[in-house]
């Protein structure tokens, strides 16, 4: 469990500190396995005979992947208009 | 020590390391690699726990599939990505701070918890989880809704991700 919350102030601190779109990506990407460590430790740990701990960790791994494609097709989206992915430059919408 | 318990330091060093290189490596193909790297530690930690579906799909699926979409990601956006200039934020040291002292609030939490260090308990014999998990997946007084709503999900997913980075041509 410590190995998870390790994992997951890693990519807190990744996503918080990186300039450039792709980089915080893949810090959340790391902040979402340090959630699923945590399901399935707690699942082999407490109760092995129910499925609820796996399939909850099933979800959230699609869930990931679902956000990935998006987020990179954003990504990818904003670069071609803006010729820009660092984080700092994509500020239309700011005041 | 157990095997089971050295295997886990080994894997829980190698994918601390690499989550580490990742956020703080300069060249942003070096740091999807060492993704990958943390990803398979998080995979070799599933089969421990005895979640083999769950490894299985980890290395297939997030290293597989989100891992070369990194990657492709990164190539196609290529012109930022010129290693020189920095990559962290000016003020970096106030999310390190931040995550610092998070990590210690868990663990303080964490440690203060009864029972913390035990062993797994036994897998009850007779009970084959992989396919009492394949069984939940799909019975409907089991888990075939979130199933459903998830694979839903995806659809979603992929048409608006198609969507978005064709959009301008179609």
């Amino acid at each position: 469990m410590i190995l998870a919350a390790a994992l997951f102030c890693i990519g807190l601190f990744g996503v918080l500190s990186r300039k450039n779109a792709i980089a915080i990506l893949l810090g959340i990407e790391l902040m979402l396995n340090a959630v699923n460590i945590n399901l399935v430790a707690f699942w082999r740990y407490l109760d092995p005979s129910r499925m609820a701990g796996q399939v909850f960790a099933i979800i959230v791994f699609a869930t990931a992947a679902a956000e990935v494609a998006v987020g990179l097709a954003l990504i990818i989206s904003v670069y071609r208009r803006r010729s820009t992915i660092l984080a700092d430059e994509i500020d239309l919408m700011k005041w | 020590m157990t095997p089971d318990q050295i295997i886990f330091l080994i894997s829980a060093v190698l994918i601390l390391v690499s989550a580490l290189m990742v956020v703080i490596t300069h060249n942003l193909v070096h740091a999807a690699l060492w993704l990958v790297a943390a990803l398979f530690g998080v995979a070799v930690l599933f089969a421990i726990l005895n979640a083999s579906f769950l490894a299985v799909v980890q290395v297939v699926v997030y290293i597989g599939a989100i891992a070369v979409l990194f990657v492709f990601a990164v190539m196609l956006t290529r012109k930022e990505l010129r290693d020189r200039g920095t990559q962290t934020r000016a003020n970096w040291w106030i999310p390190a701070l931040l995550g610092v002292l998070i990590l210690a609030g868990l663990a303080y939490l964490i440690l203060g918890q009864p029972d913390v260090s035990r062993t797994a308990p036994a897998i009850p014999a007779g009970v084959d989880t992989l396919r009492a998990l394949g069984t939940a997946l799909v019975s409907p007084d089991g888990y075939a809704l979130p199933f459903e709503a998830a694979s839903v999900l995806l659809l979603a997913a992929l048409v608006g991700a198609v969507y978005v980075a064709v959009g301008r041509r179609s």
